[in-house]
């Protein structure tokens, strides 16, 4: 039997209430709660440090299988366990598309062959992610898919998304949307203000967002089905999900921490590193997207990683494509918005990482209660460092962030118990 | 052939512009521009004489890197750059560039790498000056990018505003109709403002962009409101192509509301000043008789154009041998 003892950290682990100095012991991939006789256990020194349940990344594009040139499993979870993330969702968004069985099986076999932590496909609402026929879902979750999305392509049509919340529901399936109505973001580059005004450059209004997250809200209400709005990005989003929540509608969210930390005005540089799908808002929206977060309307953070290879980011930025790699900047980005700025207390940053996550997606992991998965990460708080895209273990470096002075670094990753990720190594 | 002398042009005590990038108006002051301006009239000047040609940028390579169609503007630059005894490159292509083939960047690097120390662009995509300038070492001139800046369009505008009427204050400046896809509607804001005009943007309301007043301007959805009050009318060109969807319901109806036509100007002051930036679309921003008529400053504009970019092209040109800050 193989050992591993983290001793004298700060253990936090939010699902079950914990935050104090202690040990955490894990034997053959299983948290327990102390020696075993006979186990040789290794010994890893946290003191000073976090412990917390690894965390848990609800939608991450791979690009495997399909562009492989761009990311793959082998890169993509690379660069997972190098910001803390052990189990990885990641976005039918390949090619072909993740809409049937055989799709959903190879990317599980593809990460258990040569992926550094756990994968879990999405499978797609549509078939071909056309938003016209829904996807063999049942097969999808058969084969291993924990919840359906269409990645970053809205389902347009109001009856489409309605049949595909009460399929889903007879599955036990999530599913996670991306709202935005497609013909009002036409053309668009940015948030639509005074900064998309000032630039001439297309406006993604707020309305558009907000428009499809009180559809689906309502769609969620009419079929009982369980919807997710990934990665909301305006005030109004933010009021529609938590009066819907209030009512006892089964809806959750997700932010990005990148969408906490610039606005709108970022975009006067025609940096095409600060183009994502949704847009950077003003500053309004920012402090909304934080309370949102902080009351708990908002249960998950998400690093929305979207790898974009350097000649494409090149481009004139009405056709370069939206996205920025966030799995490596997740935790010193989360914690800047949150954590400096005192919004939010560890703890709570920590379940919208791991226990938050997991229960949208089915889990049963992002805790450190004994039996579960010995998926942990130990964090050192206080150290400041440069982020550097050069040293990414993401194929692609695409990133606004890149020189940013930081706080807050991941040190020792343990997937199943064993450590595949240490800052030293 | 002249040779620069101790009366050439730019060597007054006037306040001075040491840009190494033209690439709007809205990072210039008051004062920048007005070197700019003086610079050109003293080029303007020049080229009445018989001998047109200052031998200022011999030697220097000047690129015009047109990524989208552009007669006068292009041919505006090649011009105002041959006046100055420059040598010029002149690259037009069409459409952006694809996600695998060239980008517009290695596309101005290849021509820098043959020598061109001012590279001219216009591009359909706004920011792509901008883009630029932070990759080659050439000084960029923005001639143009979508729908953000067109600042010698901008320019020309101003000079023979104040050509015409001496100075800005007091002015009012109506900038009529498409100002959400209008680069020389931005431009000119900035300029106008900068130097004390009072400016109002007039057009249908699906076509002003969202908190424009933020800018300082007056927003008018009735040209005949503000006419009265208006001392230079410029007509802005529908931008058909930049349009996606149907902004107002017919040429027809906006002609009705917008267009400048004999019956508006005998209702606007005597002497209000018609400008354009062409090219203009006969009938629908202006009538014929108007195009033509005794207060249109269309063709002034046009021979001031090729002032403004000696100048632009010359104090660029020169900020960059003196190792200029901007």
């Amino acid at each position: 039997m193989n050992g591993c003892l983290i001793r004298g950290g700060r253990v936090i682990d939010p699902a079950v209430g914990r935050d104090a100095v202690g040990d955490v012991w894990m034997i053959d991939g299983r948290i327990v709660d102390g020696k075993v006789d006979g186990v040789q256990a290794k010994e890893f020194d946290a003191t000073g440090k976090i412990v917390c349940p690894g965390f848990i990344e609800t939608q991450a594009t791979l690009q495997e299988p399909g562009w492989d040139d761009v990311e793959t499993i082998v890169s993509g979870t690379a660069a997972a366990v190098a910001g803390g993330v052990t189990s990885v969702a990641c976005l039918p968004e390949t090619e072909p598309v993740v809409d049937n069985r055989a799709a959903v099986e190879f990317i599980l076999q593809q990460a258990v062959r040569s992926g550094t932590c756990h994968v879990f496909p999405l499978g797609a609402v549509t078939k071909n992610r056309l938003g016209e026929e829904l996807a063999e879902i049942g097969q999808l979750v058969e084969g291993g898919a924990v919840a359906l999305s269409d990645g970053k392509r809205a389902v347009a049509n109001a009856e489409v998304m309605r049949r595909g919340l009460e399929y889903a529901k007879m599955f036990g399936c999530r599913i996670f949307h991306h709202p935005q109505d497609p013909e009002l973001v036409a053309g668009g580059v940015m948030h639509e203000g005074l900064y998309s005004t000032l630039l001439g450059l297309g406006g993604m209004p707020a309305e558009a967002e907000e428009i499809l997250v009180a559809r689906d809200v309502a769609l969620a209400e009419l079929t009982g089905g369980s919807l997710h709005l990934m990665t909301v990005s305006t005030a109004q989003s933010v009021e529609i999900i938590r009066r819907a929540r209030e009512r006892g509608v089964d809806v959750t969210a997700s932010v990005t921490p990148h969408h906490l930390v610039l606005t709108d005005a970022e975009l006067q540089t025609f940096d095409t590193q600060c183009k994502v799908d949704p847009p950077f808002r003003s500053r309004e929206h920012v402090e909304a997207l934080v309370a949102g977060l902080v009351d708990g309307t908002i249960e998950v953070i998400s690093s929305d990683h979207r790898p974009v290879p350097a000649e494409e980011k090149e481009l004139e930025i009405d056709v370069a494509p939206f996205g920025i790699v966030g799995l490596e900047t997740l935790l010193p980005l989360c914690i800047r918005a949150l954590i400096d700025s005192e919004r939010m207390e560890w703890s709570d940053l920590i379940s919208r990482l791991t226990c938050g996550p997991a229960k949208i997606l089915g889990l049963n992991k992002g805790s450190l209660a004994v039996g579960n998965d010995a998926d942990v990460v130990v964090i050192d708080p206080d150290v400041e460092w440069e982020i550097n895209p050069a040293e990414f273990r993401s194929r692609c470096a695409n990133t606004p962030f890149g020189g940013w002075q930081v706080r807050g670094r991941v040190e020792t990753v343990f997937v199943a118990g064993s450590p595949v990720y240490s800052i030293d190594r | 052939m002249t040779t620069p002398s101790d009366d050439q042009a730019g060597t007054g005590d006037g306040p001075v512009w040491t840009g190494k990038h033209l690439l709007g108006l809205e990072d210039l002051s008051a004062a920048e521009i007005t070197a700019i301006l003086d610079q050109a009239a003293e080029f303007k000047k020049r080229s009445l004489e018989p001998n047109k040609k200052l031998d200022l940028l011999n030697g220097t390579v000047v690129a015009n890197l047109f990524f989208e169609p552009s007669t006068r503007t292009r041919t505006s630059f090649s011009l105002a750059a041959k006046r100055l005894s420059a040598d010029t490159i002149d690259f037009t292509a069409s459409g952006s560039s694809l996600s695998k083939g060239e980008t517009f960047v290695d596309t101005a690097r290849n021509i820098e790498a043959m020598g061109a120390s001012l590279v001219v662009v216009r591009h359909r995509s706004p920011g792509a000056p901008h883009q630029l300038a932070g990759r080659i070492k050439a000084g960029v001139l923005n001639a143009g990018d979508g729908t953000h800046e067109h600042p010698t369009q901008a320019l020309l505008d101003l000079f023979t505003i104040r050509e015409k009427r001496g100075s800005f204050e007091g002015l009012t400046v109506t900038l009529v109709g498409d100002i959400l896809h209008s680069r020389v509607a931005r431009s000119n804001i900035w300029g106008l403002k900068k130097l004390g005009a009072r400016v109002i943007v007039c057009g249908p309301s699906t076509l002003i962009p969202p908190r424009i007043e933020e800018f300082g301007v007056e927003v008018s959805h009735r040209l005949d409101d503000v006419l009265e009050e208006t001392d230079c009318v410029n007509l802005l060109r529908i931008q058909f192509e930049r349009q996606r969807g149907a902004f107002f319901p017919s040429i027809r109806e906006y002609t009705h509301f917008y267009g400048m036509n004999s019956e508006r100007l005998k209702a606007a002051r005597s002497d209000v000043m018609i400008l354009a930036p062409g090219p203009i679309n006969r009938g629908v921003e202006l009538t014929q008789d108007v195009a033509d008529g005794p207060h249109s400053v269309i063709l002034d504009q046009v021979t001031n154009g090729l002032a403004v970019r000696m100048a632009c092209l010359y104090l660029l040109h020169q900020s960059h041998a003196t190792g200029g800050d901007g």
